[in-house]
């Protein structure tokens, strides 16, 4: 897709999620809100798996260990919210790269694996320490008032701190990853023997994408607690570990924009499903899910790429023929 | 935008005209919306059919001509027992559909996540379907009820028993690891006192994810316990009962309600190995033929097949959801015309000896202002090979 077409497509969006909290209902926001969050979710696990080739059925641990960061920390020690945002993100930073420096010996599906045990061990770790996390009552927050009186309500502002630190996160992963570390990140992917051969350092960038993967997981894990206002185990089962992978792969691997296609599949589909019959709304889920992949095997951002490249391409046939004929 | 401005001026007219309709979200002249979320999916997806047994109830009392000339719109959403999916949930509910009240969402994770929200929207949140302690907290939050006999209320009704009948008791106890569990086994210490440190010999705890229980079981063996507190969920229940007959221990076994049913626990788990248990009931329990010409039980039948064909006529969870939505029925009755929110919650904290068909006989509901817990009464019952023989007293729960 050509640069400014990426630029404009960016900018309509970004001026539509501006306008929206002002024409849509609080709930409504609410919703955009959970999108944003578990975007920035999906962008992480995606790093790690579309980009880096790891594959991880655990991210739900550390959203989870995201999530208690902020909670404890507000709850325990009284600290304003915005300053745990940060902090949940370094905790996972350092657990998901120390977790990711044996996980560098483990390939593909052992790696899977080790990652789902991560996932079920963390709900019953949670309830273990009852001091801090409240076991499984969990621990109830506050939902926040906007600061400095802005002269918007909460849902609101929630709203756009989510946005807010979507657009910084999204910036930074694209910075990341069009770069020279990108490159050697897909490398490893594509051919771990060789990226090493050319001089990458497979093992720390491995472990460092893993911190780096788990650090926006963690993000969005605590803005979560700060939306919801709530955490506890149940909130965090292994199939919200499963639901990230289906939205990397629906939204479309190694794309930084699948990661907000896979957010809205992921927060609205159930929804509809469930509209749709009462009576088995995870089987309509189920075959959204086939439909989709069956549609757009490369995911939501794979397809729409390939669809523009094609128009594309088509738009320019006569002039290639053109230039053909000339010579 | 003259158009709009009359539009509005006529809206705040009408308004202003009826302003008890302007105040009173989810009621119209010929329908009331009610709101509920229930676990259709996920990992507590059993519990799933009381959800869908209220609102067949609420057919039933459509069909029969509503309550004072409205029809009682149900409205019912999946929250997986989820705590985030339950917030977008309650809000949608009350956002977006405009609900008059919340009637038995379920779960204790699930209406915590909400509890503080819907209290600060002033939505009734009634008779919640779990049996937490913190529901019945009137003075902090005014617009939450509980409704079955709190899980402590249950443990202290056990642990006088114990005290009064038992002296040379060793106690061990099974309990979940959560706050199902927990309040259970706060109720019986709390109830045995001071003599809770002599007579408790071995406590044992289980993840609801864990696949067995079969070690927790010959623990309590070898501690040499002489009674057995189990408090499980009826999968557990099922494998505690199972593997004590097993291997020949025989204590004096108290089951906690929520394993009560003769159908999904005693059965499974053997007839034979079931005898002597105790218990406490409130409701009466639908496998038991002591009540098979009981006119209630009977109601309940031909309610079943006519409403919920599909709902199993052995589950006792399709009698709660009946009998808890007669309550609700009674609540609405009682609002007359006016179904505001204040009035609705009004309303539901003042419900004075009502008596319902599945309730024991003698069971009372009775709430009050500062009185959220509407069931405060329970009978023990000991399992004699065939049905729950009812002894003793009804046993008010005495408040601390």
């Amino acid at each position: 897709m050509p640069r400014a077409w990426t630029v404009g497509l960016t900018v309509a969006a970004l001026a539509i999620a501006l306008v929206l909290p002002f024409t849509l209902s609080n709930f409504r926001l609410f919703q955009f809100s959970q999108v944003f969050i578990y975007a920035i979710a999906l962008l992480g696990l995606n790093i790690l798996t579309g980009f880096n080739g790891q594959i991880s059925l655990g991210h739900g641990a550390f959203y989870a260990v995201g999530a208690y960061t902020t909670a404890i920390m507000i709850d325990q020690w009284s600290v304003p919210y915005g300053w745990t945002i940060p902090v949940a993100g370094v905790t996972c930073l350092v657990v998901g790269f120390l977790f990711g420096i044996p996980a560098v010996r483990l390939e593909g599906l052992y790696l899977a694996l080790a990652t789902f045990a991560l996932a079920l061990a963390v709900p019953q770790i949670l309830k273990y320490f009852e001091h801090w996390t409240g076991g499984s009552q969990g621990i109830v927050l506050s939902k926040p008032n906007p600061p400095w009186g802005l002269p918007i309500n909460p849902d609101q502002w929630l709203y756009f701190l989510c946005l807010a630190l979507l657009v910084a996160l999204f910036v930074l992963a694209a910075n990341l990853l069009h770069g020279r570390t990108g490159r050697a990140i897909v490398a490893i992917r594509d051919n771990a023997i060789a990226a090493q051969a050319m001089g990458v350092h497979t093992a720390l960038y491995k472990s460092l994408v893993f911190g780096v993967s788990a650090a926006y997981t963690g993000v969005a894990g605590a803005l979560s607690a700060v939306t919801i206002a709530y955490v506890a185990p149940d909130s965090f089962d292994v199939f919200r570990s499963i639901t990230f992978l289906v939205g990397i792969v629906i939204g479309g691997l190694a794309s930084i924009s699948g990661a907000i296609f896979g957010a809205l599949f992921i927060q609205f589909v159930p929804n509809w499903a469930q509209d749709i019959s009462k009576a088995a709304p995870w089987a309509i889920y189920g075959v959204f899910l086939i439909g989709f992949m069956y549609v757009m095997p490369r995911g939501i951002a794979g397809s729409l790429r390939l669809a523009a490249a094609r128009w594309l391409r088509r738009r320019a046939e006569p002039v290639a023929s053109a230039t053909g004929s000339r010579r | 935008m003259l158009r709009r401005g009359f539009v509005l001026a006529l809206v705040l007219a009408v308004g202003l005209a009826t302003s008890a309709s302007a105040q009173t979200p989810g009621v119209t002249a010929t329908e009331i919306k009610i709101g509920n979320t229930n676990p259709y999916s996920g990992p507590a997806s059993a519990y799933g059919t009381i959800g869908k047994a209220l609102g067949a109830y609420f057919k039933k009392v459509n069909d029969d001509g509503g309550i004072n000339g409205r029809k009682v719109n149900y409205i019912s959403y999946d929250d997986a027992y989820s705590p985030p999916k339950a917030v977008e949930m309650v809000r949608k509910l009350v956002e977006q559909d405009q609900v008059a009240a919340l009637f038995q969402t379920l779960g204790t994770p699930t209406n915590t996540a909400i509890h503080k929200y819907v209290n600060s929207q002033k939505v009734p949140h009634l008779f919640v379907a779990t049996g937490a302690t913190k529901w019945n907290d009137p003075k902090n939050f005014p617009w939450t009820m509980g409704w079955q006999p709190n899980y402590q209320t249950e443990g202290r009704t056990y642990a006088s028993y114990i005290l009064k009948n038992l002296p040379d008791a060793k106690i061990g106890i099974l309990y979940q690891n959560d706050d199902y569990g927990k309040d259970y086994r706060k109720g019986l210490l709390d109830g045995l006192g001071d003599a809770a440190k002599k007579l408790v010999v071995l406590e044992q705890t289980y993840e609801v994810t864990d696949p067995t229980i079969d070690s927790q079981i010959v623990n309590l063996k070898n501690s040499g316990a002489n009674v057995f507190f189990n408090v499980t969920i009826p999968k557990f229940a099922v494998q505690a009962i199972k593997k004590a007959h097993d291997i020949g221990w025989t204590p004096t076994h108290f089951l906690n309600n929520v394993s009560s049913s003769l159908g999904t626990v005693l059965k499974p788990a053997g007839l034979e190995a079931s005898k002597g248990l105790i218990t406490a009931l409130y409701m009466k329990e639908v496998t038991d033929p002591q009540w098979k010409n009981d006119k209630g039980f009977q109601d309940w039948v031909a309610w079943m097949k006519k409403y919920y064909p599909e709902g199993a006529l052995d589950d006792q969870a399709n009698a709660f959801g009946y009998t808890v939505a007669q309550i609700m029925v009674q609540v609405l009755k009682q609002c007359g015309n006016d179904l505001s929110r204040e009035n609705i919650m009004k309303q539901a904290a003042n419900l004075k000896n009502v008596e319902l068909p599945l309730l024991l006989p003698g069971i009372k509901v009775n709430t009050s202002p500062t009185d959220h817990a509407p069931i405060e009464q329970e009978q023990l019952a000991k399992f004699d090979g065939e049905r729950w023989v009812l002894f003793g007293d009804l046993l008010e729960a005495v408040r601390k």
